[in-house]
């Protein structure tokens, strides 16, 4: 009986071990692949070169192009999903009845579910043609349809994560504001958002963490050019589409083509690992705050 | 106008703000619906969903990726509940407060939030390279485990936090073994709560396309998948595939087969939904 009890116990702890198992797999990998890439590249010219041209007779590996892409896709995503995403925490946590919010939250786990692929049809085929018409100059492929429809996606993250830190503010610190004459505006913005700053703030940075790892709406509808640009107008690629494109083609393994998508996705784990790490420190912090 | 009222005002005009923020969200979810149905609507038929890829745009089906799709999801689903429950169930039940039990909690949070084309990237080289399974269902099934197995674990946490501790205890009372009291109190009562972040859990993995396409399922396959060793494509992937092409008749044939997918995910959704309110009933 005991020996048994004992084996089980050690199966589920195999088990929950396998997660750790993946994440060192994951930097395993990456770095392998990378260290070879490295090998043949200098890390310089990786790093800081801005010609990003790896499938040319004469192959540039500046990644800053890509590099470039991501965050001007990203920030054109922020500057959607934070605004629209930090009101409607505001309105769901602070002003709305709660048969309003039963009725929002399950719509606002709807968009965050939508599949990747479809928000990238979405905007390709109606948020591009939609913002032609209005901004002559805008391309077919372009960074604004995919940043504006990338926002879209990760504002039910920002409310949800944003609503949950406000939820946890001491019901005595809004009495406190309302006693004082405070309106519900005045209460929210002056004494709610400061006192769950440190949450929102983290909900923020996972957010970016998401838009900069997205893959699918980008390399739908972002074109596929590196290009080193801060016009949101023309076609760009990030370093996920890029990783998208060069596997769509049969690359055969041991190529230095092969490794650049591991060099590459180096880059990209090492941008988001550092953001989660921020977000998660925030948490914690905000955790002890109130507790 | 005094300084109460044009407070009172700002107060109303920032809730209106707020409302049409709201407004505007839904909006754009309704347009993405209206936009996918007006393009694809028309293709939808028996044919459509039986049929098989095809040069010609009006000819080609969808059977083939619908079936991938099913085979590849029920394999990740059998790879992942196993392996995540259990290790939910040593994290919640028995390595609480041990420093091992800290570390992997702190991983799996981590791993959460790793974009999901690097999963891809590891079931290239793992799975495919090295454990020469090649482009194959269980391939793709492997890494879309290790993609939802954090999802899986956190939600069965959630729902093994739920089971009242007074439940434990009687058990523990009539002397039952820690094991006897997992597999026979705290796991039936815990259940619906974790079939409902399963369901939820493969509802993503339907969805998800860049890290089947990192593993290179995206070569030709006109035909579905018959073994876990077979190649196969995905409907995302197909999706994709059409999105690709210039042709409008394409991009028809990819909202078409967008409408099918948001009908799968829907009927899970659904279904989660359903699980979880006969679930808070029962407990409340």
């Amino acid at each position: 009986m005991k020996r048994f009890e004992f084996l089980i116990e050690w199966a589920l702890f195999l088990c929950a071990l396998l997660s750790i198992g993946t994440t060192v797999g994951i930097i395993g990998v990456l770095a392998v692949e990378t260290f070879a890439f490295l090998r043949e590249v200098p890390v310089t010219d990786f790093l800081f070169g801005t010609e990003w041209t790896p499938l040319f007779a004469t192959p540039r590996f500046g990644v800053l192009p890509l590099v470039l892409g991501t965050v001007l896709v990203s920030t054109i995503a922020m500057v959607v999903a934070l605004p629209m995403g930090l009101l409607s925490a505001i309105y769901l946590s602070e002003y709305a009845p709660p048969r309003v919010r039963r009725l929002i939250k399950p719509v606002l786990e709807i968009l965050a579910g939508v599949p990747t692929v479809v928000y990238g049809y979405f905007a390709l085929l109606f948020v591009t043609p939609l913002l032609q018409r209005f901004i002559p100059g805008l391309a077919g492929f372009n960074a604004l349809g995919p940043g504006i429809v990338m926002g879209i996606m990760i504002m039910p993250l920002v409310s949800s994560l944003s609503e949950d830190a406000m939820q946890g503010v001491p019901r005595g610190l809004r009495e406190g504001a309302y006693a004082l004459g405070a309106t519900r505006m005045q209460t929210s913005l002056r004494v709610v958002l400061p006192a769950a700053f440190s949450g929102i703030t983290a909900a923020c940075i996972l957010a970016g963490a998401r838009a900069v790892g997205e893959t699918m709406i980008v390399a739908i509808a972002a074109g596929q050019q590196p290009r080193l640009t801060a016009s949101p107008l023309v076609p760009v690629e990030t370093m996920t589409a890029y990783i998208v494109q060069v596997s769509l083609g049969d690359t055969p393994q041991g190529t230095l083509e092969y490794r650049t998508i591991f060099a590459v996705g180096m880059l990209l784990f090492l941008g988001t690992f550092v953001l989660n790490l921020i977000s998660a420190w925030l948490r914690a912090r905000y955790r002890e705050e109130y507790l | 106008m005094n300084a109460t009222a044009r407070r009172r005002a700002l107060d109303l005009l920032f809730q209106l703000l707020a409302m049409l923020i709201l407004c505007l969200a839904l909006g754009s979810l309704a347009a993405l619906v209206a936009t996918v149905w007006s393009d694809g609507a028309d293709r939808l038929s028996w044919d459509f969903l039986t049929g098989f890829p095809s040069r010609r745009a009006e000819d080609a089906g969808i059977w083939h990726a619908l079936a991938g799709s099913m085979f590849v999801i029920l394999t990740t689903g059998g790879l992942a509940v196993p392996i995540g429950v259990a290790s939910a169930i040593y994290l919640e039940e028995y390595g609480t407060r041990s420093l091992s039990a800290r570390i992997i909690e702190f991983n799996i949070t981590n791993l959460a939030a790793v974009p999901s084309i690097i999963y891809g990237l590891l079931g290239l080289w793992l799975f495919v390279r090295v454990m020469a399974m090649g482009r194959s269902v269980l391939a793709g099934a492997s890494t879309l485990a290790l993609l939802v197995l954090p999802v899986v674990i956190l939600s069965t946490r959630e729902a093994l936090r739920a089971v009242p501790s007074s439940i434990r205890e009687s058990s523990y009372a009539l002397g039952a073994t820690k094991w006897q009291t997992v597999w026979h109190q705290v796991l039936p009562v815990a259940l619906p709560g974790i079939l409902t972040g399963v369901i939820l859990a493969l509802s993503r993995a339907i969805g998800e396309t860049a890290p089947l396409i990192s593993i290179g399922a995206l070569t030709f396959v006109a035909f579905a998948p018959d073994s876990l060793w077979s190649p196969f494509t995905v409907l995302p992937i197909q999706i994709f595939n059409w999105v690709s092409r210039p042709q409008l008749a394409f991009q028809a044939n990819a909202a078409a087969a967008i409408l099918v997918l948001l009908a799968l995910l829907l009927t899970m959704n659904a279904a989660a939904i359903w699980l979880r309110d006969r679930y808070q009933k029962k407990l409340v």
